[in-house]
């Protein structure tokens, strides 16, 4: 079972990376782009089969060490 | 005062917080894996700055799981200290020792200077042997040191006085133009709220010697042998 986890910063965070994407497409003629995030994407591989379990897994990760909820927001999502 | 110097992989200023203790202060001091978990013997534990696990995931956090930075929970609750310097700083906020985190710079660069420092408060383990509102030089060489507090937590820390240092000009005017990194409140050092956790994003072990440029960073170290 795959876990995919996307994070990126939470709102009111400053984000430097995504201001200075933002200001790239702009001057690339991208003038209707409001606002952009950069965050990061991670792939965990689990032996787990039990998708229940595997989500309940997923959320003490995010907790333990692949988010810190101060600082960023996640999602995650279950590909069997 | 027995002193222990954390050693990850990636630290880089190990060696020169070693010499500090070592060679000018002459005091006991030896270098602790991150895979150690037994240290009891000592009596302050400084997290030295660099690049611990090549910042993987988030500055810090991936040392701030080690058996050593676990074990410097119950340390710390002994009331014994724990100094965190620039990536040691983004280690303990990342291990629940200090509040708040370290974030990208605002401008996105890299910044390495000489940086005046506001010294808030003297009435701490780390600072009794400077003045209230004393300004001192450091240097200060990070990305992430945009130090980042929810605005409950930062009043709540501003009423204990656990801001120690902040970013400011020659004249100690704390000004959004002396704060290299975009720290709320030009936070440059903070500690938690039983004063024996110290957490700042300036080097003092790098100004303890007038052949290296400034000696300001001595008066933190000398503050801390006293207690």
């Amino acid at each position: 079972m795959l876990i995919k986890f996307y994070i990126k910063p939470r709102k009111g965070v400053l984000d430097p990376q995504g201001r200075a994407v933002s200001e790239s497409l702009k001057s690339l003629g991208f003038n209707d782009v409001k606002d952009v995030k950069v965050g990061k994407y991670i792939e965990v591989y689990v032996e787990n089969k039990d998708k229940d379990k595997a989500i309940e897994e997923a959320k003490e990760m995010a907790k333990k060490a692949l988010v810190n909820d101060l600082i960023e927001d996640y999602e995650f999502e279950i590909v069997e | 005062m027995k002193f222990g110097v954390a050693v990850y992989p990636g630290s880089n200023c190990d060696y020169d917080t070693y010499y500090v203790i070592r060679d000018i202060l002459k005091k006991d001091v030896s270098f602790v894996d991150y895979r150690e978990s037994n240290i009891e013997k000592y009596d302050c534990i400084i997290v030295p700055g660099g690049f611990s696990f090549g910042d993987y995931l988030r500055p810090g956090a991936i040392a701030s799981h080690t058996p050593l930075t676990n074990a410097l929970k119950e340390f710390t609750e002994k009331g014994k200290f724990v100094i965190g310097i620039c990536n040691g700083f983004q280690i303990l906020t990342e291990a629940h020792l200090l509040p708040g985190a370290l974030l990208p710079n605002n401008h996105g660069r890299f910044v390495c200077k000489h940086q005046y420092l506001k010294v808030e408060s003297n009435n701490t383990p780390f600072t009794k042997k400077l003045k209230k509102g004393e300004v001192i030089k450091l240097p200060i060489a990070h990305h992430d040191g945009n130090y980042f507090v929810d605005q409950d937590t930062l009043k709540k820390m501003e009423e204990n006085g656990q801001i120690i240092l902040r970013y400011c000009d020659k004249d100690g005017n704390v000004t959004p133009d002396s704060n290299p990194n975009g720290s709320v409140s030009n936070i440059a050092g903070v500690s938690n709220d039983r004063f024996n956790v110290f957490g700042l994003m300036p080097h003092p072990e790098r100004a303890c010697e007038s052949l290296l440029g400034l000696t300001d960073g001595l008066k933190l170290f000398l503050s801390i042998i006293e207690n």
